[in-house]
């Protein structure tokens, strides 16, 4: 379907180097992407990932390096470029205009969408991807994006990324696609892959779910500390091999799982069951309660309830029951103003203050005992929030909730894009706090994280379906409870 | 559960209805208003305001607020009622400078990453300044074509009406339905994703200030066209008043959501609480306080409304 020979490369960067400040985001990058593969791209947060999807996009030009579209050097690279060979990217976090229609999106990302009739001319094209890539997605596209689900708007993203008005599609790069879709709609998105790779165009496919990496991508890139490490096709790597090459060590999950001799515990926190269906829920000092169950089935209703029948909404309670670490961090984890340290301490404040007034020396004395406790990687806790990596904020988030004196943390998906290396070490740190008699209610999306738990609720359709204890925590049994509670 | 209503239809509910209750509050008090010439007194101030208002509601498209709209109409009305009154082609070209001094402020508040409130409310002391200078005492006279549109009289519906229902009809097609318009929104729902897909948001942050200078000079102009003759500070109340009316149809002061024909509604709304008051025989005095009054009352009754749609959504 292309005119190009198969041996010239969609895009080639070779030699990239970037760097913010003293930090080298890229230090001699080579990538070759040919016609009809899909090349898997792994590797910590801060390895340079997303540095090198904004070189491909144009977003970014190298300080050092050239780049090739279709062997042709291009000398003035940017987005309009990226855009006129045909290079699309669906970027981690969510990036279509909330206040516009789903059309409107279209047209936003599709220049020549233009003239009268525009508006049926998008519909028709974005609709039809949707349907193509998922089908019996239920998206009406004109609908206001504010008003959709975040998996809803996702769908949207990937949706209008692979649909051609004007210009060929080539490349698409897909940063974390799989993070805000349940089971289904990820093998609908791989599925889709395959098939759009087979047709002869190119991925490049970015996640931190390697089983996904591992059966979609042809070809695997491991990158490092802004290098590529390794480079082989995705047939000689398994997960234990794809993770030594990323340079971090998974922790063997067959821990012993605590035994419950806590029966005759009074439980921490409590609820009735949900609508009065399902079972009631209930976490005991010193617990990792899972919430499981497909995405957006009332986990997060239920961390918020938890949340705020247990914090006063008028007056700041002195002794604060409940912390809470939110899931979306641009939206409402983040200041993204302020200072690390500011961000760390925002929430015991209290705690802090003397007379009304946060003394200064407490402030800094808990942010330097946090940055060496959770490893935050940076010279100064003065420093923006924004100058983190994603998973280093989040570090930071779990901190803010870890240093008030509550006895209990709720956790809304919080690992959703954050590196393996720096969830071993968040696992780790959970771990020990409720070991010191902590109770987390913590909802994932992951299965991984899920099984990590003490117990776990399974939910559907809002209320919670089945409870598993210890050594019933399995992915088996998750799925199971899930799915069945769907066809109930 | 179908849907009957989208959100953007239920955002217009309110001021719509606001202004319904208010027409016939009116209506009730003083059944001679009910008539031709009554509708197009109740309503032929709201023409200029209604244009200020779309004006304001293009730079609040982009997240930016114009706290210098009531001096620059100000301005206008008295290079209305001097150049373009006596020597049309250098009015002309004065306005089409003022619309590239408007382009260029969109360019400079995105370039320096300047706050649009802190660079409008500079440019309010030179606008004003200006038009002190071109007209130190009230007087000018409006161009005979501004007058003649102003106080024509088609048949069966007043003017004042015809003028506001193409100004929310002609704004409403380039801004909700014009493939332009998204791009405008799109800057202000999410500058980065739209920068992404390669749109100058530069070009677009120029384009709307100066769409908003075109819908102002119109105002000033259709102002001057009521009154016949100017004044340096004949507009200053129209800063807060295109706010409260952008707001008060529907719009919110970041995040893109505008809506125009809302907007045109606010407009009117906020024209027709001054009379109702003062048929009411509230004095002066109280009239803007009472005024205050309204706005709260209407923006209370959205609040609540969001709340429902919300607690709809989540259940």
């Amino acid at each position: 379907m292309t005119t190009v020979p198969l041996r010239h490369a969609v895009i080639e960067v070779a030699d990239a180097k970037v760097s913010f400040g003293a930090v080298k985001a890229l230090d001699g990058v080579t990538l070759r992407i040919l016609p009809g593969e899909c090349v898997g791209l792994v590797g910590h947060n801060g390895a340079g990932k997303s540095t090198i999807v904004n070189v491909i996009n144009g977003g970014l030009s190298p300080h050092q390096g050239t780049i090739a579209c279709a062997g042709e050097p291009m000398l003035r690279y940017g987005i309009a470029a990226a855009r006129a060979n045909g290079v699309r990217c669906v970027f981690q976090e969510l990036s279509l205009c909330p206040n516009l229609t789903v059309i409107e999106n279209t047209r936003v990302m599709h220049r020549t969408l233009r003239g009268w009739g525009w508006r049926s001319r998008a519909a028709r094209v974005i609709g039809g991807k949707l349907d193509e890539i998922f089908p019996g997605h239920g998206i009406d596209p004109s609908s206001v994006v504010s008003d959709l689900s975040i998996a809803q708007r996702q769908m949207v993203e990937i949706a209008t990324a692979f649909s051609q008005v004007a210009q060929p599609v080539n490349l698409v790069i897909l940063d974390e696609p799989t993070s805000s879709l349940d089971a289904s709609l990820a093998t609908q998105l791989l599925d889709y892959v395959r098939s759009f790779v087979a047709a002869g165009g190119s991925v490049i496919f970015i996640s931190h779910i390697l089983s996904e990496i591992l059966s979609t991508s042809d070809r695997i890139v491991v990158m490092k500390d802004g290098k590529v490490v390794t480079e082989r096709p995705a047939g000689e790597f398994d997960e234990h091999s794809l993770v030594a090459a990323m340079g971090s060590v998974v922790k063997g999950r067959d821990r012993a799982k605590r035994i419950a001799e806590t029966t005759g515990l009074t439980p921490l926190l409590s609820q009735p069951s949900r609508r009065g269906k399902g079972i009631a829920f209930k976490a005991l000092p010193g617990e990792i309660v899972g919430l499981a169950g497909l995405g957006g089935h009332g986990q997060t209703d239920t961390l918020i309830d938890l949340y705020l029948a247990r914090s006063g909404s008028w007056l700041p309670d002195r002794k604060a029951e409940v912390a809470f670490v939110a899931g979306d961090r641009a939206l409402n984890g983040v200041f993204p103003l302020w200072s690390i340290l500011k961000n760390l301490t925002i929430a015991d404040l209290g705690g802090l203050s003397r007379r009304g007034l946060v003394s200064e020396p407490a402030e800094a004395g808990l942010g330097q005992a946090w940055k060496q406790r959770i490893e935050i990687r940076t010279q100064d806790v003065g420093n923006p929030i924004l100058s983190l990596s994603g998973g280093n904020q989040q570090k930071v988030l779990f901190a803010r909730a870890l240093a008030t004196p509550a006895p209990a943390v709720l956790m809304d998906d919080p690992m959703r894009g954050v590196d393996i290396g720096t969830k071993q070490e968040v696992y780790a740190i959970l771990r020990a706090e409720a070991d010191k008699g902590r109770t987390f209610v913590w909802y994932s999306t992951e299965m991984d994280e899920v099984c990590l738990c003490d117990r776990v609720y399974v939910f559907n359709n809002g209320v919670i379906v089945a409870e598993l204890e210890g050594d019933a925590v399995t992915e088996k049994n998750i799925l199971a409870a899930s799915f069945m509670g769907a066809a109930a | 559960m179908k849907k009957v209503l989208s959100s953007d239809t239920i955002r217009l509910l309110i001021p719509a209805l606001s202004l319904t209750i208010l027409l016939i509050s009116v209506f009730y008090l003083q059944p001679r208003a009910m008539s031709y010439s009554g509708l197009n007194l109740l309503f032929n101030l709201a023409v200029p305001i209604a244009l200020a208002t779309i004006a304001q509601m293009l730079i609040m498209t982009v997240n930016d607020l114009d706290l210098s709209m009531g001096t620059f109409v100000s301005f206008v009305a008295c290079v209305a009622a001097t150049f373009l009154q006596v020597t049309p082609l250098i009015g002309v070209l004065v306005l089409a400078a003022a619309i590239a001094i408007y382009a260029a402020l969109g360019v400079l508040i995105h370039v320096r990453n300047l706050p649009s409130i802190v660079v409008t409310l500079g440019m309010s002391f030179v606008w004003g300044g200006l038009a002190v200078l071109i007209l130190p005492a009230p007087g000018g006279q409006a161009p005979e074509w501004a007058r003649a549109v102003m106080i024509s009289r088609p048949p069966f519906v007043p003017m004042a009406i015809i003028a506001c229902i193409l100004i929310a009809m002609v704004s409403h097609f380039v801004i909700m339905r014009s493939s332009f318009g998204v791009i405008l929104r799109g800057v202000g729902g999410n500058t980065r994703s739209v920068e992404r897909a390669g749109w100058s948001i530069l070009g677009a942050r120029a384009a709307t200030y100066a769409l908003a200078a075109f819908f102002a000079i119109l105002a000033g102009i259709s102002l001057v066209g009521l009154t016949t003759s100017a004044d340096a500070n004949i507009a200053l109340r129209y800063t807060l008043l295109s706010i409260a009316g952008v707001i008060l149809g529907g719009g919110e002061f970041t995040g893109g959501r505008v809506s125009p024909i809302g907007a045109v509604i606010g407009a009117l709304t906020l024209t027709l609480a001054g009379s109702f008051l003062s048929f009411l025989r509230i004095s002066p005095d109280w009239q803007i306080g009472a005024q205050g009054a309204i706005l709260i009352v209407v923006l209370g009754l959205r609040l609540l409304l969001n709340r429902l749609e919300n607690r709809g959504k989540r259940s």
